[in-house]
């Protein structure tokens, strides 16, 4: 069963790095790295019952700590550049090209 | 037995939902779809013997994060779609194929991995799931759970700053705004006054039903255009309120000619810039609303024609 719930979170993972390669909306971006979080975070839990030990629970649980803070600051980025450019797409904020 | 039943449910549930959050074209269906992903994870994980887990999974991801997404969202436009011009060619090929390659990788490799049976976590949470991840938490991680605290005030006041806007023009005050409209008054003409109701002096008080006057002639103002136009092409408009607009379009016709626009004409084709603002604040006002009083007022005149 543990390489079922791997493979399931292998899968979650390269599919949320396909969106984040493939998408152009910031905020869909965003949302496809918090399912590569999410991804990983199965496979954390998947260990901890593999080997008998609580650190991996422990380690998805700071996950998901980092993981809201990092949403909370990435959002407040958006907007603000949303405000200043009147667009979300990941293209548009290429001032530090060239 | 059941747990795998479980897992295969919810694996074909999640990666359809995975992928529908990757390919759907519209920003609100990917975050739905990435509700639906979290919660059969939460599921995973209580089948995993992680109760803890799942429940702040729920709390945390399903309740604040996506709720947060979902704000930021409609703060920023939900119509806001992709686009579907590449920047770099090829580039959405090669990212599926190198998307589809990382995952045949892994999963063969993990295939290939040989693991015994699980040994569970019954002995490693003597004193039950909450209690023994406490005990890790306030004792060998301690630091690090500190340091997620600091983590989180730096991650909140940077949010509070970065979202944080300064006020560089006074807010316009009521007497501010009639001034603004006795103004455009002078200049144009335009009507100061609120516009009439609908239905008022009338036998109803519905939207589609015009204002009388005070001699029972239809009011022009409060007609209002958009029920008109979809009667109109329905064929259900009253031959009164056709009539009344007919004689409108043409008295401005008349007038156009000599260029003075009348004040049911002006009423005709306000828009939602119904006040002369300048360019800046117009944008404010569509994303923080510190001009909302004004914007509601212009809309509410809008609805009341």
């Amino acid at each position: 069963m543990t390489t079922h719930y791997l493979v399931l979170s292998a899968l979650l993972f390269a599919i949320g790095g396909v969106g984040v390669l493939v998408r152009r909306n910031a905020i869909v971006v965003f949302m496809c790295v918090e399912l590569m979080l999410n991804a990983c975070n199965l496979a954390f839990v998947t260990f901890a019952r593999q080997n008998g030990n609580l650190d991996g629970q422990l380690i998805a649980f700071f996950v998901m700590i980092v993981a809201a803070a990092e949403v909370v600051v990435g959002l407040a980025i958006i907007v603000t550049i949303f405000r200043t450019r009147r667009s979300a797409s990941v293209d548009d904020a290429s001032l530090l090209k060239n | 037995m059941g747990e795998s039943i479980t897992f295969w449910v919810l694996a074909v549930v999640s990666v359809a939902a995975a992928l529908g959050l990757v390919f759907s074209r519209k920003a609100v269906y990917s975050a739905l779809m990435l509700g639906v992903v979290m919660l059969s994870l939460a599921v995973l994980y209580a089948v995993q013997d992680a109760p803890f887990l799942a429940a702040v999974q729920i709390i945390v991801y399903t309740g604040a994060v996506m709720m947060l997404f979902l704000f930021v969202l409609m703060l920023v436009g939900v119509d806001s779609s992709d686009s579907l011009v590449e920047t770099i060619r090829g580039q959405r090929f090669w990212a599926i194929v190198g998307g589809l390659g990382f995952a045949v990788l892994l999963a063969l490799g993990i295939g290939n991995a040989v693991v015994g049976s699980p040994k569970g976590l019954t002995a490693a949470t003597q004193g039950g799931n909450v209690p023994s991840l406490a005990e890790l938490i306030f004792t060998r991680h301690v630091f690090a759970f500190e340091v997620t605290s600091a983590l989180l005030i730096t991650a909140a006041l940077g949010a509070m700053v970065l979202a944080h806007r300064e006020r560089t023009t006074p807010k316009p005050t009521q007497r501010d705004l009639s001034r603004q409209r006795f103004i455009a008054f002078g200049k144009t003409g335009k009507n100061p006054a609120p516009l009439p109701g609908p239905g008022t002096y009338a036998r109803h008080n519905a939207i589609d039903m015009p204002a009388l006057l005070p001699d029972g002639s239809i009011s022009p103002l409060s007609v209002n255009r958009y029920i008109a136009r979809y009667e109109e092409a329905r064929g259900t408009l009253s031959p009164e309120i056709a009539r009344v607009l007919e004689q409108e379009e043409t008295e401005q016709q008349r007038l156009n000619g000599h260029g003075t626009p009348t004040v049911a004409e002006e009423a005709a084709d306000a828009g939602p810039d119904t006040e002369p603002m300048p360019e800046e604040s117009v944008v404010a006002g569509r994303v923080a609303g510190p001009r909302g009083e004004s914007a509601g007022e212009s809309r509410s005149e809008e609805d009341g024609k």
